[in-house]
């Protein structure tokens, strides 16, 4: 039995460092495509939470969990990926501060 | 009496000629909308001629329909009909038609006629409704109605300023009168649980009278008076009648001299029953009614509209009437009542007719020496001056006489200040009569009649037919109505020839189950009271002792009468110079008297201004603008504020957002936190 030699607290502890890494670079950079690979790095923190806790209480519906995560995921990263190509052709900048068109 | 006698067509009859003219009237002739007028009221004087020939007394009240039905308390639909309410019926629908076909003639050249025939029939439904109400809340509503008739029609000729506002004041003054009426409706719904007279009646009936002191049944009536000074203009709230005036002349005899400014006195009479048990609110209704018919006929002595002086004289007979039910004589007051409505309706048809004639003049120092050119408006307004005049023989003398008698049997004060007011009356009618109808005539011979203070008058209707031909004795179809309430005031008096003078008082006979037979239960008591407000001396059949006083009694006013008659033939027949020379002579009191002793004014310093004011600065500039106003700008303003600060929040930039969106998140989850820890 693996999950009895790593103690829960280990994997919630990185589990919360990824997503707090996401968190930060999200806030700080204003590349697009850095901004979305934080998004991609909060998620991962999640699901590496929702395995731990499924491993630690044998539950499989947080194993089930994540598979919908990565495929949310993945189609987000497609469309994501398009919408910043279309940004890039149109206004020639992958920066963020400067696409600040939708506002009052 | 088993079979009904229909009783709701009278009422209901000028209603549906008031509709058809009021809704069809524009479309249709002249001769049409006269034709419908005039059916329908004549229709109901008919019908009330049938009434009085088969009905059989004592009449049961007649049920129409319910009304309102609220636990114990109700009030139908209900006419009822009494000696009183029958001869008010006759009155009002007798001299209504004839006031109706005089109209014809009158209104013809005015561009609203149909409007005006609507309104003439609208106020017979309203004042028959009032007249054969069966409770007091059916009598408030045609009280309220004929309100709206006399507001309607005061000002007819809406387009002139001075007629709005006289509407407008007549409309104000008898609110007020009203909120005591209504007042004493609420005592009556309070204290009896109910509004139908039968019933009221019935409960207070066997309550002895409030000899000492104020109680409930001094309250009511004396709040009844209030309501009945503001319809049959009393002092204080008289003020309206004069300037109701700027009406058409067939509105002032029909409304503001005939019928609804008695219905006050119809009131006061109608609930007589109440007022023989609060003697206190006797003696003010006899105050108030006596003061007013002093008060009044003294102003009349020196108004020059031919108008305004039958207005100011309409006020003082009020008064009498007032008086004779102050001193319990009913059926006096209702006898000068109908008396009354027959000369002075004539008085003010024949002051038509001479407006007419002088192409819209109201001004009496422009008329004279008419007398040749329109005899037969000279004869009928001649018969009606001696009958309100109280010359011996004709109706006003009989009415007047009885007025003055009983008012002696209740205190020697209310009989000089009458026989003073009879005088008075006497001198202005025949002022009127000299200053009109002999002399020169003293009016421009063209027929342009100027527009200075009284030229506007009445130019709504005479525009039209200023220019034909100079002065002129009017149409036939107004003639016929003047003569035959020339008729009715020479002889109406003969229903009521009271004892002394050989008659036997037919009309306080007939009146006399009205009146008699709810005496209060101990009369003795009622005897001792103050003012001795006993029905059985005052009201019941004379007593013999007494005729040879009476007849020294109307040896008196008829004394009084023919001294104002010598009095206005010297001075405005034999030497018309003399007036003026007086008026100098008496300059500060002449002046009171022509500006009317400045009660307008008085008012407008006491109650108009104030109320302005008061309005204007507390109520608009305080209340309105800064309390409502300013709340409800000042609570958008906030919001657009508040809405104005946020929406920089909504920035465009992205990091932004996640930055509030952390923010966020991190006092939710401490709060959770936080609720977990207290929730262990």
């Amino acid at each position: 039995m693996v999950a009895s030699y790593v103690p829960l607290s280990y994997y919630l502890l990185l589990s919360g460092f990824l997503f707090a890494c996401g968190v930060v670079g999200f806030l700080i950079k204003r590349n697009i495509i850095t901004i979305f690979m934080s998004i991609e790095l909060m998620l991962n923190g999640v699901n590496l939470s929702f395995v731990a806790f499924a491993a630690h209480w044998h539950a499989l519906a947080g194993q089930v969990f994540v598979f919908f995560v990565m495929v949310v995921a993945a189609a987000e990263a497609a469309v994501g990926l398009a919408i910043i190509i279309a940004v890039y052709r149109t206004r020639e900048t992958l920066n963020v501060d400067q696409v600040n068109l939708l506002k009052l | 009496m088993t079979s009904s006698l229909n009783l709701w067509l009278i009422p209901v009859l000028p209603l549906a000629g008031a509709a058809i003219n009021g809704f069809l009237g524009k479309r249709s002739s002249r001769r049409a909308v006269s034709t419908v007028g005039l059916f329908f009221a004549g229709a109901a004087f008919a019908w009330a001629l049938a009434v009085a020939a088969r009905v059989s007394f004592p009449h049961q009240p007649e049920f129409v329909a319910h009304w309102i039905r609220s636990g114990s308390f109700t009030v139908d639909f209900s006419l009822y009909l009494d000696q009183l309410s029958l001869v008010m019926l006759l009155v009002v629908t007798g001299v209504g038609f004839l006031i109706h076909v005089y109209s014809v003639g009158y209104m013809w050249d005015d561009p609203s006629y149909y409007r005006f025939f609507a309104y003439l029939n609208l106020f017979m439904f309203f004042m028959l409704t009032l007249v054969l109400a069966g409770n007091y809340l059916l009598m408030f509503i045609g009280w309220e109605g004929v309100g709206l008739a006399s507001y309607l029609l005061i000002g007819f000729w809406f387009t002139k300023d001075s007629a709005a506002s006289a509407g407008k004041k007549a409309f104000i003054v008898n609110r007020i009168g009203d909120f005591g009426f209504l007042i004493a409706l609420f005592l009556l719904i309070k204290h009896f649980g109910s509004l139908n007279f039968d019933q009221v009646f019935q409960s207070i009936a066997p309550m002895k009278p409030e000899t000492v002191g104020a109680g409930l049944l001094t309250t009511i009536g004396i709040l009844l008076m209030v309501g009945a000074c503001g319809k049959s203009a009393q002092i204080p709230l008289y003020i309206w009648l004069p300037d109701a005036m700027e009406g058409p002349t067939p509105v002032s005899a029909l409304i503001h001299a005939a019928t609804m400014v008695t219905a006050g006195v119809y009131m006061v009479a109608r609930s007589h029953v109440i007022f023989e048990r609060a003697p206190s609110a006797l003696m003010v209704v006899a105050i108030i009614g006596t003061l007013t018919a002093f008060f009044a006929a003294t102003i009349g002595i020196a108004q020059t509209d031919i108008k305004k002086v039958l207005a100011y004289s309409t006020v003082s007979q009020l008064g009498y009437m007032f008086m004779a039910c102050g001193v319990g004589a009913f059926s006096a007051g209702i006898f000068h009542l109908m008396t009354h409505a027959f000369f002075k309706g004539l008085l003010f048809l024949a002051a038509g007719s001479v407006i007419h004639a002088v192409g819209g003049e109201q001004d009496m120092r422009k008329m004279g020496g008419l007398r040749k050119k329109i005899p037969w408006t000279f004869w009928t307004m001649t018969a009606g001056t001696l009958a309100i005049a109280g010359i011996p023989g004709l109706a006003g003398f009989f009415s007047k006489d009885e007025i003055l008698w009983r008012a002696y049997q209740a205190s020697w004060a209310y009989w000089l200040v009458g026989l003073v007011t009879a005088f008075i009356t006497s001198f202005y009618m025949f002022r009127l009569w000299f200053m009109t109808f002999f002399g020169d005539y003293r009016g421009e011979t063209g027929k342009s009649h100027d527009s200075g203070t009284h030229g506007a008058h009445n130019s709504g209707a005479h525009d039209g037919h200023g220019g034909h031909g100079g002065i002129h004795e009017s149409p036939r179809v107004m003639l016929i109505p003047l003569v035959i309430l020339a008729i009715l005031s020479v002889l109406g008096g003969y229903v009521g020839v009271p004892g002394s003078l050989g008659g036997s008082n037919h009309f306080d006979k007939f009146l006399g189950p009205v009146f008699h037979a709810s005496a209060p239960a101990d009369a003795e008591n009622a005897a001792m009271g103050e003012k001795g407000v006993s029905e059985h001396t005052t009201e019941g059949p004379e007593p013999e002792t007494a005729a040879s006083t009476e007849l020294m009694f109307t040896a008196i006013s008829v004394l009084a009468a023919l001294l104002g008659f010598g009095l206005a033939w010297l001075l405005y027949y034999r030497s018309p110079q003399l007036p003026v020379r007086i008026a100098a002579s008496l300059a500060g009191a002449y002046q009171t008297v022509v500006h009317k002793y400045y009660v307008d004014e008085f008012y407008a310093a006491l109650f108009v201004k104030p109320l302005i004011d008061g309005s204007t600065r507390i109520l608009w500039q305080g209340v309105d603008r800064n309390i409502i106003d300013a709340t409800v700008n000042n609570a958008g303003d906030a919001a657009a504020h508040v809405s104005d600060e946020a929406r920089h929040m909504q920035s465009g930039n992205i990091r932004s957002y996640a930055g509030w969106i952390a923010v966020g998140s991190a006092v939710v989850i401490a709060f959770m936190i936080w609720m977990w820890t207290q929730a262990r």
